[in-house]
């Protein structure tokens, strides 16, 4: 989180008045066909029985292309540090909220029993 | 004020047209992080109840349309790419090329909306609908001939498995020597419905739902963005509405990328 | 950030009083430059008048609870009259009142002055979030006109989902009053990082700029998951999902999960902004340098994190897990220490310092005593076991009156009366706001003093009878509440009349060193002739009293006025 004025100095005009890198077109392409075989492959794992492996493989591919549209299709590759702190903040306190509350339900669940709760199912 | 930099497109109380394009753009990711967090919760929903209950994500996923879903998956894809290339060719330029690639990615997303539409007609007619709507015909039997026609065979108890996957049957271990738990939950699954299966209905249309309504926003805002390309506004010196546009919808290609192995591909 | 100078205005000497001059206020006339306004400044003065009207609101609703608790059984209400009642109270208070607060109404007008900028990053954005704030409101107000809620403003399931109240109007208010809130949240955090002046790094910026960029955090995070929940609550009554529904596979303790990561970070929101008036106030009215300034601005962030990892605190008898109890009551203590950090840097800074009594100092001592209070009763509170006793008793019901009204209240009474000069460019008078501000602290503690009484006795809360034995209590809390009632009138009363013909104020009427003071009060619309140069913001030493005036001005450096009499002023006006 440096000075506004340093990082807008040092940015500097480029690209006709831009700060904004333009992506060459090479790049855009190769992105798009990597998305490509990442969902192929991505539907094809899951035919090959790997038990609780599927999830994270099929889950770690995601993240794989979503990584490849962030850094290239949304520049943040060539962006600005703390653009890419604001939206990994996002994804950390998503990834807290979730683990808690499976933590806590995962810890709670067995001990439900039928019936016992109004509204709850015998 | 603005006069000094002759530009008309620079706010009063900006110095540079940069210090604007980069507030703007770092508002933009804030907003995205909003969204991220907005579907946050619909994901914390989707990870209790499958970490709770696998047996009724295993059972009831295969109602979905894998086929549909990858196709959807490469369709949005697909906008994300022409939209990328559309802010390259706003910052380049490149007028006419600007024009027809946000057409592109709006009839990308048109396509989108009317395969799901596709998508959720099948449940509808079904009955796979969410909580207290959900009324399977299915489980007893008695398919839709419309799904029958277009072999969309839901895979029941009476129905080979293999229509849809290729996950083998379970053999049939003696009762007394099956091993509880969540792995002979989850095979029990493929044979019989387990509880609750409107759980799974329920958080399929929230968060397709949701999806949905964002696809729907993010074609508002391309067409905007389409009709001021057509005016001829955008440039070399002043592309940001299109470059956040952009943004805007390569997040709603992000949560799909997730959507699709979460929903569809279950093991 | 070069220096523009603005041809069309004529530039004032920074210490004069600008009304009948050209000032954000006289600039333009008509409704329609009201409504339509992009001036963060006029932005600021809509929203305080709209929260006013909700504090009023939400103010009456406590005084109907407060008469009807005076006996047992029915007094002026039934039961379900009194349900809605509280429902009522809690959430204007909460999601109209509290959370808006500070940041749109102090904030919104102070936080680009304070930067020397003209106007937050996104004006338009701004209008919108209040545009946003109103329609909230409306819905809000039309559940209560089409026969109220009772729920209470947790909106926990299952009972949300099965009440015949107007639940869904309520949350939907409430949803859109979270957009306006993550709005908000978005322009500071953008203007913070974007509009800093030449010579403002992040540690030469004035604490209330670090209180709101703390807030501004939580807004942004922690909203989002309250819009998702209470989008799946209005999903849940219109469609029936069953997501928090047992009967339907669903699960209610999850409901309580999402409804508490945010609205414990809101307890933030609302606490946040009003420790950053305290750093301001505390410093300029002891008139000495703040101490510990870095600590303070990073226990802002500290707390403003920490806030997101103890929700579970509010769920010790919800049916969450041991586990998860034992690790949020562990990681509640934890956040007791950036407050308390806060706290004996104030207490520093007034250490030798020549304190001058003036209304918003007498807020600063009230928050941090009431403060004080409230964050040890809230250890009690956090303390698992001790947790299960005091549960949904009057104590809790204490408890976080003591941080929202005794801290967050008290300190955007503070901000108010210490900002009231700039906004209006009148000055109040004193003496009478002084003795409304004692009264505020000598009623407020007899209001909710004796209900940690009743409540570690047993009283439960959210119920219109008691039994016979808390008679005593409610009676005292209820003649308390009338007192604050009255000064609350009180208060109104000399406002209006400051408006009307109060004496005009110098442009820095306390010696205060951050930025919003070196331009003419009531401001121009571009809030400075030239931008001005940031320096140490808690250099008030260096500001002195000219009798000339009638306000202070800068001693030695750069004279900002002609002439400057060097004696230093600790008298007040």
């Amino acid at each position: 989180m440096s000075d506004s004025y340093s990082e807008a100095a040092a940015a500097g005009p480029e690209h006709g008045g831009s700060v904004s890198h333009v992506v060459p077109m090479k790049v855009l392409i190769a992105v798009w066909a990597a998305l490509l075989v990442l969902t192929i492959l991505t539907v094809a794992a899951i035919k090959v029985d790997l038990g609780s492996l599927n999830l994270w493989i099929a889950m770690a591919i995601a993240t794989l292309k979503a990584s490849l549209v962030v850094l290239y299709f949304m520049h943040m590759r060539y962006d600005r540090p703390f653009n890419a702190i604001v939206f990994v903040t996002a994804l950390l306190f998503v990834m807290l909220f979730v683990s808690i509350a499976m933590l806590d339900s995962k810890a709670y669940e067995p001990e439900l029993v039928p019936g016992y709760a109004p509204g709850m199912p015998k | 004020m603005s006069a000094e930099h002759h530009d008309a497109h620079l706010a009063h109380h900006f110095d540079t047209p940069i210090q604007q394009l980069e507030s703007g753009k770092l508002g933009m990711w804030i907003f995205l992080s909003t969204e991220i967090l907005l579907f946050g919760g619909l994901f914390c929903a989707y990870a209790v109840y499958r970490s709770n209950h696998p047996e009724i994500f295993v059972y009831a996923h295969r109602f979905l349309d894998t086929r549909l879903g990858a196709i959807n998956t490469v369709i949005l894809i697909g906008s994300s790419f022409t939209m990328a290339w559309a802010v390259r060719c706003a910052q380049l330029g490149k007028q006419k090329a600007l024009v027809v690639l946000l057409g592109v990615t709006i009839l990308c997303a048109c396509g989108f909306l009317g395969i799901k539409a596709v998508e959720y007609e099948h449940k509808w007619k079904d009955g796979l609908l969410w909580g207290k709507r959900y009324k399977a015909k299915t489980e007893h039997g008695a398919h839709a001939p419309a799904a029958k026609a277009k072999g969309l065979l839901p895979p029941t108890a009476k129905v080979n498995p293999e229509v849809k996957s290729l996950i083998p049957l379970p053999a049939e271990a003696p009762h007394g020597l099956a091993a509880p738990g969540h792995a002979a939950r989850a095979e029990h699954a493929a044979m019989e419905a387990p509880k609750n299966v409107q759980t799974f209905f329920s958080i399929y249309f929230l968060m397709t739902g949701l999806h949905g309504i964002h696809v729907i926003a993010g074609m508002v805002v391309l067409s905007w963005m389409l009709l001021r390309a057509i005016r001829g506004e955008f440039g070399p010196a002043y592309y940001t509405p299109v470059d956040l546009a952009g943004l805007y919808w390569h997040v709603v290609d992000l949560i799909w990328i997730y959507l699709f192995p979460l929903l569809y591909l279950i093991h | 950030m070069e220096a523009t100078s603005f041809e069309a205005v004529t530039p004032l000497p920074p210490s004069e009083n600008a009304l009948g001059r050209d000032n954000y206020l006289s600039r333009t006339h008509g409704l329609r430059s009201w409504l339509f306004t992009l001036d963060h400044k006029r932005i600021a003065i809509m929203y305080l008048v709209s929260i006013l009207a909700s504090f009023f609101l939400g103010g009456v609703s406590a005084l109907l609870i407060r008469t009807e608790l005076l006996g047992p059984h029915k007094t002026i209400m039934d039961a379900k009259t009194y349900n809605q009642m509280f429902t009522l109270h809690g959430a204007v208070m909460i999601f109209l009142f509290i959370i808006p607060g500070i940041p749109a109404a102090l904030g919104n007008f102070v936080l680009p002055m304070m930067l020397g900028a003209k106007d937050v990053a996104f004006p338009r954005l701004n209008l919108a979030s209040y545009y946003l704030w109103v329609i909230g409101a409306l819905f809000a107000v039309l559940s209560i006109v089409l026969g109220g809620v009772d729920t209470g403003w947790t909106f926990y399931t299952p009972y949300s989902t099965t009440t015949n109240s107007n639940v869904v109007l309520l949350t939907f208010g409430a949803f859109i009053l979270g957009f306006s809130s993550i709005f908000t949240g978005m322009n500071f955090i953008v203007s913070i990082h974007k509009l800093r002046p030449k010579g403002m790094t992040w540690f030469k910026m004035p604490l209330f700029l670090w209180g709101l960029y703390g807030t501004a955090i939580l807004q942004v995070i922690a909203t989002p998951v309250l819009a998702i929940t209470l989008l799946l609550l209005i999903m849940e009554r219109a469609l029936g999902v069953g997501i928090f529904d047992p009967a339907l596979g669903g699960d209610p303790v999850l409901y309580q999960h999402f409804f508490w990561f945010y609205s414990h970070p809101a307890v933030y929101i609302m606490i946040l902004p009003a420790m950053g008036i305290i750093s301001e106030v505390v410093s300029v009215f002891s008139r000495k340098h703040i101490f510990g300034y870095r600590m303070i601005a990073l226990s802002s962030i500290a707390i403003a994190i920490l806030s997101f990892l103890v929700w579970g605190h509010h769920m010790f008898v919800s049916g969450q897990s041991n586990l998860a109890g034992l690790i949020f009551s562990f990681l509640t203590f934890m956040v007791a220490i950036p407050s308390a950090i806060k706290v004996f840097n104030w207490l520093a800074t007034m250490y030798k310092g020549s304190i001058w009594l003036a209304t918003p100092m007498i807020y600063v001592l009230s928050f941090l005593v009431l403060f004080g209070i409230g964050g040890l009763t809230g250890l009690f509170l956090g303390a698992l076991a001790v947790n299960v006793h005091l549960h949904d008793t009057y104590f809790v019901v204490a408890h976080f009156h003591y941080v929202m009204f005794g801290g967050t209240m008290i300190g955007f009474l503070a901000g108010l009366h210490y900002w009231w000069p700039k906004m209006f460019g009148r000055m109040y008078n004193e003496r009478m706001a002084q003795i409304t501000a004692i009264l505020v602290f000598i009623g407020f503690n007899t209001t909710f003093f004796v209900q940690f009484v009743a409540g570690s006795k047993g009283m439960p809360r959210r119920s219109f009878n008691y039994l016979p034995e808390f008679r005593i209590y409610n009676q005292i809390s209820t003649i308390g509440s009338y007192l604050l009632g009255l000064a609350f009138v009180m208060m109104a009363v000399y406002l209006v009349r400051s408006l009307i013909s109060g004496k005009p104020a110098p442009a820095n009427p306390w010696g205060s060193a951050t930025l919003e003071w070196q331009t003419a009060s009531p401001p121009p619309t571009e809030n400075f002739a030239h931008s001005p140069e940031a320096g140490d913001p808690y250099d008030v030493e260096a500001w002195t009293w000219d009798e000339k005036i009638g306000g202070y001005v800068k001693s030695g450096g750069t004279v900002t006025s002609g002439a400057t009499v060097p004696t230093v002023g600790t008298a007040g006006a």
